[in-house]
Formats: structure tokens, sequence, C-alpha cells
């Protein structure tokens, strides 16, 4: 008997979590340059543009600059601590990813039928609230251990914020776990399927026992909070605090930072998608068109990359512009052969929401100011939990006014 | 070897060890971080058993809001290492007799003195989150609101004792 026989879903497992860390990793790269390109040219400037072409290739520079850069411990550090809090941080941020579901449809890998997802948990939600609940460590130890009064004002600054916002989030979840009945992700996302009057899709934040608009408001405020984003990204205010909570951090373990923090907006994305939007049912009742959505979508993308190409300044642009056209146009072609078209279509639209919800993050970034420290802990304690609590109260009375 | 066993066996190492950390350490943030280990394990036994709302209830309330406030204090204090005093050389007088009387009476437990098939069917038997629910809400709603009010009580002494130093 092999290993494989043995032990299969622990084969898949990993098999699983190699196939998506590698995916999430490249994205999370990508995702910093797609941010600097967007906050660029909202503020009319060019972003990453030497680097390959448009800069495609500044993440592989940096990662590269990040790997070869002097790892400097400063004197008195709590050696220790100062080690385990990026990885802390970085750990916690992947793991997330654990339990979100891709699509309804199991999939067959190595003769065994598994779910498209990692693992299929019961409690789901509650394990992402767990996570995100410990997540505060990385940064929090991280300011401690760094020996610095910026770093330590950062951390405190952090750790005090996202146990304000973890209150309100968690609350703000409440209202779709009455409106579902369940913590299974998996679930929460089968209950949102159809449409109202044959167009409206039947998620939560339409839901017919109480819309969640007000729970999905809550939710995606926290989770900015939660992650250390502008406008709440008080932790590493450079106006105050230099470079808050990894001041201290350089080379490597500065990057792992970095990626905890885009791979914490990635899976909140998912989270959102999920919660309140339905996951992976598309927004457009099923017709004859709409199964090549994708391929229209992506094969407009690939041709506006090749025009594009074939007029860009640099030979090497010239080159590969047009051949990474070509590759998207021909998966949008793939996406319409039968057999994949109809397994394309939920993970398809997932990734589509998590799209618009990372480019909300960035939107956001390049627009709003900062908060002050005070106006930050009134607005999340006086306003945020009070709404939360509302919020549950609502859902509840609506429900129990209709019966169930 | 069996995988459940396997992993029943590192997450008591991991607790144990934890706790033996808590109390060796002499620096408190390194005793709370023991402490988390010591939660963090604690969850994962309990999912062994099946017992998954309390395995994620015992990490979201205990490793994540207590001991960060925990961290929290430390950190805001920057209490430095612990040092010996003539009280605590007082604890060690004490202190290991009593551990040695209650490790005893542990293991006299533990071993079956003071068992009874009751308490032990209901500690065993497996409960879902809904049926935990409805236990929770239906038939011990009375001590259940009863401690939620204790605890109110409890922030409100807080916040009153907050406000008199200002």
């Amino acid at each position: 008997m092999t290993f494989l026989e043995q032990h299969p879903v622990l084969v898949i497992s990993v098999i699983k979590v190699a196939v998506l860390v590698f995916l999430l990793m490249t994205g999370i790269a990508y995702l910093t340059w797609f941010e600097r390109k967007a906050v660029a040219h909202m503020q009319s400037r060019w972003g990453p543009y030497r680097a390959g072409p448009h800069g495609l290739l500044q993440p592989l520079a940096d990662g590269l600059k990040f790997l070869f850069k002097e790892d400097f411990t400063p004197d008195g550090v709590d050696r220790f601590v100062y080690f385990l809090a990026p990885f802390l941080a970085l750990s916690l941020s992947l793991v997330t990813i654990a339990v979100i579901p891709f699509g309804p449809q199991a999939i067959v890998l190595l003769g065994q039928q598994t779910p498209l997802a990692i693992s299929d948990v019961n409690i789901g939600l509650l394990f992402i609230l767990a996570i995100t609940s410990l997540s505060v460590y990385g940064v929090a130890l991280g300011g401690w251990a760094s020996n610095n009064k910026y770093s330590l004002l950062g951390g405190l600054r952090s750790s005090a914020q996202m146990v304000s916002y973890e209150i309100s989030m968690t609350l703000s979840v409440v209202g779709v776990l009455l409106v579902a009945g369940t913590f299974s992700l998996r679930e929460i996302v089968e209950a949102q399927g159809g449409y109202f009057l044959g167009f409206l899709p039947r998620w939560n934040i339409f839901s017919a026992q109480f819309p969640q608009v007000l729970g999905f408001l809550i939710f995606l405020t926290a989770a900015f909070a939660e992650t250390n984003r502008v406008p709440f990204d008080l932790a590493e205010a450079e106006t105050e605090l230099v470079a808050g909570f990894h001041t201290e951090y350089a080379s490597f373990k500065f990057a792992m930072f970095f990626m905890a923090e885009y791979a914490s907006m990635v899976t909140v994305s998912f989270v959102t998608s999920i919660l309140f939007f339905g996951g992976w049912h598309s927004p457009f009742p099923p017709n004859q068109v709409t199964p090549y959505l994708p391929t229209f979508l992506l094969g407009a993308l690939g041709l506006y990359v090749i025009y594009d190409g074939l007029r860009y300044e640099t030979i090497f642009g010239r080159v590969v512009l047009p051949v990474l056209g070509l590759a998207i146009t021909a998966l949008g072609v793939l996406c319409a052969w039968p057999g994949v078209n109809a397994f394309v279509q939920a993970p398809f639209w997932l990734l589509a929401k998590v799209f618009c919800f990372l480019f909300l993050y960035i939107w956001v970034r390049g627009t709003l100011p900062r908060f002050r420290y005070d106006q930050l802990m009134g607005f999340g304690w006086k306003v945020m939990l009070p709404l939360a609590l509302l919020n549950v109260v609502l859902t509840a009375a609506a429900m129990l006014g209709r019966g169930r | 070897m069996n995988v459940e066993l396997f992993l029943f066996f590192l997450f008591a190492l991991m607790a144990v060890g934890g706790a033996l950390s808590l109390i060796l350490q002499r620096h408190p943030i390194h005793s709370a971080l023991s402490l988390i280990v010591v939660m963090v394990a604690l969850a994962a036994l309990y999912l062994l058993q099946g017992a998954e709302f309390i395995a994620a209830v015992q990490i979201i309330v205990y490793a994540g809001a207590i001991m960060v406030l925990f961290v929290f204090v430390i950190m805001l204090l920057n209490a430095g290492e612990e040092e010996r005093t003539a009280a605590s050389r007082m604890a060690r007088v004490v202190g290991v007799p009593v551990g040695i009387f209650l490790t005893a009476l542990l293991a006299w437990g533990i071993s079956g003195g003071a068992s009874s098939q009751a308490a032990t069917e209901a500690v065993v038997k497996p409960y879902d989150t809904k049926q935990l629910a409805v236990l929770l809400f239906r038939e011990y709603v009375f001590p259940f609101e009863l401690t939620s009010i204790l605890i109110l009580i409890a922030i409100l002494g807080a916040v009153v004792l907050a406000k008199r130093e200002s």
C-alpha cells in the first residue's frame, strides 16, 4: 500500500494548500502592483513604470530587494518576540483562506471526491472570527518587541483599535447568522441562491427576512479597521509615528508584515462576498447569455491588452504585452468550452466580487484622510457598536414578526 | 500510529509545556504568550473531542479578547522582568506543599476516587451548536441571564472606577 492510499485526505489537503497558497501569494504580489498603479492614477501620477511594461515586473523586483537587503536587528530588542511577530502576522492572515468555499461542486483529485475548498468545516464563520481575533498579536507584539517608542505606540494603538472594532464586526455578522441559521460558509452561500422577481439576486444584503444593508456597512467599516487600512491605519501613521509598529523591521521581516496586510485584505474581501453578496452565485439570473459572461469579460480584457501592447513604447513591451493578452484571450475562450464553462462559473463570480472589494479598499485609500485617534475610538464605541446592536435587534424582530 | 491520538498527544504536550513555561518565564509578556499557547492547545483538544463551538469560543474569548487585554496592559505599563523579594521566597515555602497537595487531590479524582457515573456522562455527551443553544436559552436561561447581569455590573464598576481618577 502506498502512502497515498493510506492517507488520501492528507495528501489531497497538502496539494490543495500548496496550490491555493501559491495562487494567493501571486495574487498578493500583483495586488501591491495594482494598488500602486490605481492610487497613482487617482493622484495623476504614473506609478511603477520602469520594471517591465506598465511596471508589471515591479512585484518581482520588490521581492528580490526584500530578500537581498541586510536583515538588521536593532539593539535591545526582545529577540524571540521580535522574530515571532512577523511570522504570527503572516501565518494568521494566510490561514483564514483554509475555510473559504470557492464553489458548490466537488472536484475529483487523485480519484477522490473533495470539496472546492481546503476544508469544509461546520463552524467556518466562527473559525474566521477566531483567527481574526488572534491577528492583533502580530502587530502588538512586533511593536512591543522593537524597543522603540514609536513602535510601541503603534502596537498599543492597533491592539486597542482592533479589540474595539472586533466587537462591532462580530455583532454585524449576527444578522447574517440569524437569516442563514448556520455557521457553515458553504450553507450560508447556498441559502443565498435564486432571484426575487426574476432579476434581483437573493443575497443577504437584499434578504427577504431583513435586508442586511446596515450589517454590511458595519462589517465593511470594521473590516477596514481590522486590516489596519486607511482611514484606520493609525498603527502605522507616518506623520506621527515614523512607520508605527514596523519601524524597526527591515528586509524580509518587513515584507512579511506587508504581505500579512494584503493577505488579510484578500481574505476579508472573500468573507464579505460570501456573507453579504451571495458568494459564488452570479448576479444575473441564468439564461442563454450569462454562462458566457466570463468569456466576454476575459476576452475583452485580453484583446485590449493586445491592442495596448502593440503600441507600447519599448520593444520588450511590444512582445510581452501581446503575448499576455493572447494568454488572457485564450483563457476566456477556454471558459466557453462546455465542460469548463459549467465548472468555471462559481469561482469566476466569487473572484469577480473579491476583485470589486479589493478595488474598493484601494479606492478608499486614494480618497479618505486618516482619522484622529480619539475620533476613531469614539466612532467605534459610540456609533458602530450601537448600530450593530440595532441591526441584531431589528433582524431578530423582523424574523419573529414573520413567525420564524 | 492513529492520527487523532498523535494530535491529542501533540496538543496535550503543547498545553502542559505552555503551562510550565507560563510559570517559569521571568518576563510578563513571555508568560502571557505561554498562556495564549495553553489556550490555543486547549481549543485544539476540544476540537478533537468534536466540540467545535466550544473550541472556537475558547479562542475568540480567551486567546483573542482576554489575553489581548493582558498583553495590552503589560505593554502599557511597560512591566519589566519580575524580581525576587522576601514575599516570593515565602511563596516558595508555602507553595510547594500546597502544590503537592493539589496534585495529589487531582490524581485521586482522576483515578476514580470521586467519580460518579452521571458526571462522566454529562461531560462525554457530544453537543452540536444548535443543541447547545437550545440548552442554554431554554433550560439554563435564568443562570445565563444572571451571569450576564453580573458581567454588566462588573463593566459598570470598571467604568465608575476609571472615571473617578480623571
